[in-house]
């Protein structure tokens, strides 16, 4: 049965790829349960569109679903500033927190490179988890987040001076040179 | 090369997004200007903080399983994906259709009592639903042009108020799983539905007559078209009807 056998197919170019999506979907939406809702959703709208992608890398391919359903599902589900727009304007270290200080001096390295990472806004956050962890090209990642790769090139210099403050601030002897 | 152009092209650098001519420009900026040097060292290491700290996110044990099973169940769902393949098999129906609707024309008797049937329905109907005409006109040029753009070809009109047989009108009726053209005239009180589509490869036929629930039903092709008259005027009249159209034909 053809039905059978596409799907066979559709398995094997996109459930290798089950941890990006599902590490994309993490970083993307900030925690397991909605995580797995989005991977979910996403394998399921890829099935769908399976007849539209004409062979070559699945996982470029994968990863712009489940970025797609990524904003769709924060949109729909939440209403802070997760999918806004991008600005200029560059916050102070944990300013949500009540006591940045103190988070600062308690927190292992680790952490903070964690928490520097989850507090970028999302349209950057991506492009330094698509080329940090995924390890994907200017060109792969302009074509995921639908941008143009000097965007791209802008963005992940805009991400890096970002991370490096917010590194630098919190770590000195470790992040100068 | 400028510090400003090295500034631009640091992540590039990093990223291994330069071309080779580029990244010697690059290094060689690197031995002769500290500050660019630095600070590509300083993103180097950075980058190295966070490859071996930031974690990577596996998906939870039994994600892929519950993946699977809805996979499995939303993929029947899915079927108009196969659009080239229900093509084939629309076409493969059409092509049946097409072999079992000339063999019927052609041969079957069955399929001319189906045929015969179906217009007497339609006569009785059109008789009852108050929907005789859609165009009510006895005027037979504005009875043919009302029916071009809701047909696929253009039927003969003709009038015979001098041989007693007068046009009331045209109508769109569905038979043989098509739409045709339904003439309709009168005789006295008498209602002649007279139904014609094309026969495609049909020359002329004799006339065939049937009667059925009451009413007479004279059937002939001519020039690649089906006609059928149903009446409950009585069979010589209707065959005279008959041979009036067939001359007009």
């Amino acid at each position: 049965m053809a039905e059978k056998a596409e799907l066979v197919e559709f398995e094997q170019a996109v459930l290798p790829h089950l941890s990006a999506a599902y590490n994309l979907a993490r970083w993307l939406t900030g925690n397991d349960h909605d995580a797995e809702d989005v991977v979910q959703e996403s394998y399921l709208r890829a099935l769908k569109f399976f007849s539209g992608f004409r062979g070559g890398n699945s996982r470029p391919w994968l990863l712009t679903i489940v970025r797609n359903t990524c904003y769709t599902w924060l949109r729909r589900n939440r209403m802070d500033d997760q999918t806004e727009e991008l600005d200029e304007e560059m916050h102070a270290i944990d300013s949500g927190s009540p006591n940045p200080e103190a988070v600062l001096l308690a927190a292992a390295h680790r952490d903070l490179v964690q928490r520097a990472l989850e507090d970028l806004p999302a349209a950057l956050r991506e492009i330094v988890i698509l080329r940090e962890m995924e390890g994907m090209s200017y060109k792969e990642i302009a074509d995921v987040t639908a941008v143009p790769i000097g965007t791209v090139m802008s963005r992940l210099a805009r991400a890096r001076a970002r991370l490096q403050q917010l590194l630098a601030g919190a770590n000195p002897a470790g992040a100068r040179a | 090369m400028s510090c400003r152009e090295a500034q631009e092209l640091l992540h590039g650098y990093a990223d291994g997004e330069l071309d080779l001519v580029r990244n010697l420009e690059m290094e060689r900026h690197f031995r002769e200007c500290p500050a660019c040097a630095s600070d590509y060292e300083r993103l180097r290491r950075m980058r190295e903080a966070m490859s071996g700290s930031v974690p990577y996110f596996q998906p939870p044990a039994g994600l892929e399983r519950r993946l699977r099973s809805r996979l499995r169940a939303a993929a029947p769902a899915k079927r108009s994906i196969h659009w080239q393949w229900a093509a084939i098999a629309a076409a493969l129906v059409l092509t049946v259709a097409g072999v079992w609707r000339v063999a019927l024309m052609s041969r079957h008797p069955d399929s001319v009592e189906i045929l015969a049937a179906e217009a007497v329905s339609s006569h009785v109907r059109s008789l009852m639903a108050a929907h005789l005409t859609d165009v009510p006109s006895s005027d037979r040029h504005t009875v043919k042009p009302w029916f071009s753009g809701k047909l696929d070809f253009s039927p003969t009109v003709g009038d015979f108020p001098s041989q007693g047989f007068t046009l009331a009108g045209g109508r769109l009726d569905y038979l043989d799983g098509r739409p045709v053209a339904a003439l309709v005239y009168q005789r006295r009180q008498h209602v002649i539905n007279l139904f014609v589509w094309p026969a495609p490869g049909r020359l002329n036929s004799e006339t065939s007559t049937t009667d059925r629930q009451g009413y007479h039903v004279l059937h002939w092709t001519k020039a690649h078209m089906n006609y059928w008259a149903v009446s409950d005027l009585n069979g010589r009249e209707l065959t005279e009807f008959a041979e009036l159209v067939r001359k007009t034909g």
